[in-house]
């Protein structure tokens, strides 16, 4: 029994301690957070707007004639589809590759490549989340706000978008979490990211029992923490409704 | 400002609102929703819109503020016709408000909230003046406690007095009603009614869709019946419920009455 864990201990030791290892895992930990973030907020912003493009197409495509706006809606809606028929039928790790090596090839800048990467990837899945829940607002919350003499876009914003994404906020908060864990593909454009980190201190020890324990460990702490996070969220919403 | 604008109207300064060979037809649908519908509005009027279900009385309310666009056809709110693309539809429906037979009424928000987003959004008043009359509101539909609940606390009712608060927050010059007590238990048409009723004798210009016959001998300056898309008949209280001229109204009258 001792032995085994004096064993532990060296291999502890010699994996996070020895020329300060662990700092590989924290720094990994604050780029994979970094790129997360920013992805995300780029994500919702585009999935938002590419959202309320495809239910506004698809609300006015029966009733409105034709005249300018009408063609730059079905536009922006022909777009939209292509955007979304791309990326959902691409891997994630292609679309960064080619982001890193054809549309950036002269940037230096990894993270920003990342983010622009993970962003646009995950904008596509919030895009349907989002969309899922506009429609499911009952169409008189547009018509009592557009009664008021609120024009499209203010309606959208104050009434019908924040009862949207409150609807759907645990499929957002799924999004999120599928959002973290795949931006672990980040070492393949050579980016050090949490998943690169412990990966680097394999190179290192050649043992890689506690580097890879430690890196899931730490995903898994972070999910728990959101998703706990989301669920307090979630009830503070609900609580105004019955 | 309103005064000024319906002075620009031809007819005479208290026509409200001109509605003139009004048409309507749905893009999946083979009969006429609204077929040739004339009619005038004028300040201070209570019109009360009768008729069978599918007859377009509520496509005919909803025409007004543009909720349905007609297919044809022409309506002048306070001089301004409605139709024209020229005019901001967005400007014209913060005077009129409407009330719907599901309250609508915004879920996420607090009564208060409910009521104030549209004056204090629009710049049509400042904060505390939109509370002020937030609270001024309530208290004459006799709701004043409910100022921070939220509609899912509400009974029926309440909503529905809610909702004609929200509009009424606007300062509109007319108030469009779709059959407003349609949705309710029948315990609770009353006190929505009463609030209709007041506001009718206040003064405000109001144009009713309905099924409450009572309502419209009471309070209505002028009752229209409304079948397949075509106005039948149109008089005072008295004479439309005394005296109908229409054999489709008579029929309609021995039904409901």
């Amino acid at each position: 029994m001792t032995e085994w864990f004096n064993d532990l201990k060296a291999q502890f030791i010699l994996n996070f301690i020895n020329e300060g290892r662990w700092k590989y895992l924290l720094n990994g930990l604050g780029i994979t957070l970094e790129i997360t973030f920013f992805a995300l907020l780029l994500g919702i912003s585009i999935g938002v707007v590419i959202a309320i493009i495809r239910s506004s197409y698809d609300n006015t495509v029966e009733t409105m004639d034709s005249g300018l706006g009408h063609t730059i809606l079905k536009l922006l809606n022909a777009i939209s589809k292509v955007y979304l028929t791309v990326i959902r039928g691409t891997p994630v790790v292609v679309q960064l590759l080619i982001m890193y090596y054809i549309i950036f090839a002269t940037s230096n800048n990894k993270i920003f490549v990342a983010v622009l990467a993970f962003g646009i990837n995950s904008g596509a899945y919030v895009a349907e989340i989002v969309r899922s829940g506009i429609m499911s607002i009952d169409k008189g919350q547009m018509e009592a706000g557009r009664s008021l003499g609120f024009n499209y876009v203010q309606a959208m914003a104050f009434i019908i978008i924040p009862q949207a994404i409150k609807n759907v906020l645990p499929a957002l908060a799924n999004e999120f979490i599928t959002l973290l864990k795949e931006t672990s593909v980040s070492g393949y454009i050579a980016l050090q990211d949490l998943t690169k980190g412990g990966y680097i201190i394999i190179g290192r020890t050649y043992s890689a029992f506690m580097p890879l324990i430690a890196v899931a460990l730490i995903y898994l702490i972070l999910v728990m923490f959101f998703t706990w996070l989301v669920g307090k969220l979630e009830r503070r919403l609900r609580s105004n409704d019955h | 400002m309103t005064t000024e604008n319906s002075s620009l109207n031809p007819r005479g300064k208290d026509v409200l609102i001109e509605v003139k060979g009004l048409q309507k037809h749905f893009k999946n649908s083979t009969v006429k929703a609204l077929d040739g519908v004339d009619t005038t509005i004028k300040r201070g009027d209570v019109v009360v819109v009768i008729g069978p279900s599918g007859s377009g009385k509520s496509t005919f309310l909803r025409c007004l503020n543009l909720l349905e666009v007609p297919s044809g056809g022409h309506i002048w709110f306070e001089g301004k016709d409605i139709t024209d693309k020229k005019n901001d539809i967005n400007k014209m429906r913060q005077k009129m408000g409407m009330v719907f037979q599901s309250f609508n009424l915004f879920p996420h928000k607090s009564v208060k909230e409910n009521i104030m987003m549209a004056p204090v959004k629009l710049g049509v008043m400042k904060k505390d003046e939109a509370t002020e009359r937030t609270k001024q509101l309530l208290d004459r539909v006799g709701l004043p406690d409910k100022i921070d609940a939220y509609p899912g606390n509400l009974s029926g009712g309440q909503k529905q007095r809610v909702a004609i608060v929200r509009a009424l927050a606007m300062n509109p010059d007319v108030m469009l009603f779709d059959e407003p007590t349609s949705a309710l238990d029948p315990e609770m048409i009353g006190e929505v009614l009463d609030v209709m009723k007041k506001l009718a004798r206040e003064g405000m210009t109001m144009v009713v869709v309905t099924h409450e016959m009572g309502f419209a001998k009471e309070v209505g300056t002028r009752v229209i019946f409304m079948d397949s898309g075509k106005i039948l008949e149109e008089n005072t209280p008295q004479e439309f419920f005394g005296n109908p001229q229409n054999e489709r109204l008579r029929s309609f009258l021995s039904k409901v009455l």
